[in-house]
């Protein structure tokens, strides 16, 4: 684990699927592996998975949100978001 | 990774492609451990060739199989062996591959250490060669010794050390956690299970339930040591170990052999565990298409289990387990921390199913070369 992939999340700033990581759809979302750490992580919802495979065409992550889901399940998707930057799924761009 | 129900549930109904498949590159080997899963030995002459080898690797890119654990036989015996392991790596397949060491010389050491994605498991049985080599072979103990000498030597990084726990060597547990602390090595501890040659050791050498239960705590207390999820039944004793805690068996597990028949898992080769073949079908019709598969992943009844208030920890254990033993695949597994797979086997006085289908064993023994 390098330094530099930690870092802190933060909705306003641009984030990306890390390019060491390969996403596989499955029937309850996908998973991903990171060739890297080679850590597997099981993302549990189709929409998350369609949210973070389209963060690279936002300016930022409330962006995206704004545009691709509802106000009210905002908040869950944020938790989910930056548990994905820990477990180095996500990474800065 | 915790025990996550929906998870699991899902899992239970198979995935679109395997997370933990092995592939036993050869049946060949120069060993001939007492307990082989896969009865090892003499290669098959109908082993894939390194063509088929190749587009075998392409399609399990292709299914985005992140990576795939090499067995055998010893799977150094292969002469393409490092061809096949950088074609893999090359295309993103990360490699672990399994191993007695033998053939890992400082030449050899160096080139491995020169590969990404590559994990290495050398494989000993006991924390000192007198108990090591009484499974193994004369002279195994050393020869794996001198290999882990020559990975640290060319700065391998962390590889793993991997034993099959046993009545004779539980007692060794703190030594093997000594032995994997000197060599900066991860310790991998899996179960002896009645497969393969397995099934003619697994009554002297299983662990007594006394063994499994110091096991169970032993592990309890260290979720580093890595088990391949393979103690799940000894979860029905309190907490559940790390893992997923479910037999993965054609669901997210499964086994390709060395002519490429595909079975649901490394330990059941047997003629009824058979999904196809990879050089008929390709595996990713055999992994999503196969009769046998699908019907692994129907919700399976919990038989003789379902008033088992630990059923949800332990799922009635290993179907190898059971069905090498003669069990019926509803009864509990026979090393039930209850009891109740004594039970049942005293109740059925089963003949073990000796025969694994493809039996390589060599008929006489030979000795290790030293080099
Ligand atoms: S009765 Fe079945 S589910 Fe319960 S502990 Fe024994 S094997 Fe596991
Ligand atoms: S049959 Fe046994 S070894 Fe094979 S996946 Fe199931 S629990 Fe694991």
């Amino acid at each position: 684990m390098s330094l530099s992939t930690i870092r802190v999340f933060d909705a306003s700033a641009p984030w990306r699927v890390s390019p060491q990581v390969s996403l596989r759809d499955e029937s309850f979302g996908a998973l991903a592996y990171n060739h890297d750490n080679r850590r597997l992580v099981f993302l549990k919802s189709a929409q998350l998975v369609a949210l973070i495979r389209q963060l690279d065409g936002y300016e930022s992550v409330n962006d995206a949100l704004d545009a691709l889901i509802p106000t009210g399940q905002r908040e869950r998707y944020v938790k989910a978001l930056a548990s994905l930057v820990t477990s180095e799924i996500l990474c800065g761009r | 990774m915790g025990a996550d129900t929906s998870l699991r549930n899902r899992f239970e109904r198979g995935l679109a492609a395997p997370i933990c498949l092995t592939w036993e590159l050869t049946y060949a080997c120069n060993l001939a451990c007492t307990h082989c899963l896969s009865s090892s030995g003499r290669r098959d002459p109908n082993e894939l060739t390194t063509a088929q080898a190749k587009a075998l690797i392409d399609e399990i890119a292709a299914m985005q199989i992140f990576y795939v654990n090499i067995g055998g036989g010893e799977p150094m015996m292969r002469r393409d062996f490092f061809e096949l392991v950088e074609h893999a790596v090359a295309q993103h397949v990360g490699v672990k591959f399994s191993t007695n060491g033998t053939r890992i010389d400082a030449a050899a050491a160096q080139r491995l250490a020169g590969i990404d994605y590559l994990d290495i498991q050398v494989s000993i049985d006991g924390a000192d060669a007198e108990t090591s080599d009484r499974i193994r072979g004369v002279g195994s103990y050393k020869a794996a010794r001198r290999a882990m000498d020559h990975l640290a030597d060319a700065r391998f990084g962390p590889f793993k050390i991997s034993v099959v726990m046993t009545r004779d060597n539980i007692a060794q547990l703190d030594a093997f956690e000594r032995l994997a602390a000197h060599y900066g090595a991860q310790l991998r501890l899996t179960r002896l299970r009645p497969s393969g040659r397995g099934v003619d050791v697994w009554e002297s050498l299983r662990p007594t339930s006394a063994q499994n239960r110091e096991l169970y705590h032993w592990l309890l207390e260290r979720p580093h040591v890595l088990t391949g999820d393979s103690f799940f039944h000894l979860s029905a004793l309190g907490d559940p170990l790390d893992g997923l805690n479910l037999c993965g068996a054609g669901r997210v597990v499964c086994l390709i052999d060395p002519v490429g028949e595909v079975y649901a898992c490394p330990f059941v080769i047997h003629d009824e565990f058979r999904a196809g073949n990879v050089r008929d079908q390709g595996f990713g019709a055999v992994w999503r298409e196969s009769e046998l598969f699908k019907s692994l992943r129907e919700p399976g009844s919990a038989g003789a289990c379902s008033s088992c208030g630990s059923y949800d920890a332990c799922r009635g254990g290993c179907m190898a387990a059971k069905f090498f033993t003669g069990l019926e695949l509803t009864d509990p597994d026979p090393e039930c921390v209850f009891g109740h797979g004594e039970t049942a086997l005293a109740k059925k006085r089963v003949v073990l199913r000796r025969v694994p289908s493809p039996d390589h064993s060599r008929r006489v023994a030979v000795a290790i070369s030293s080099r």
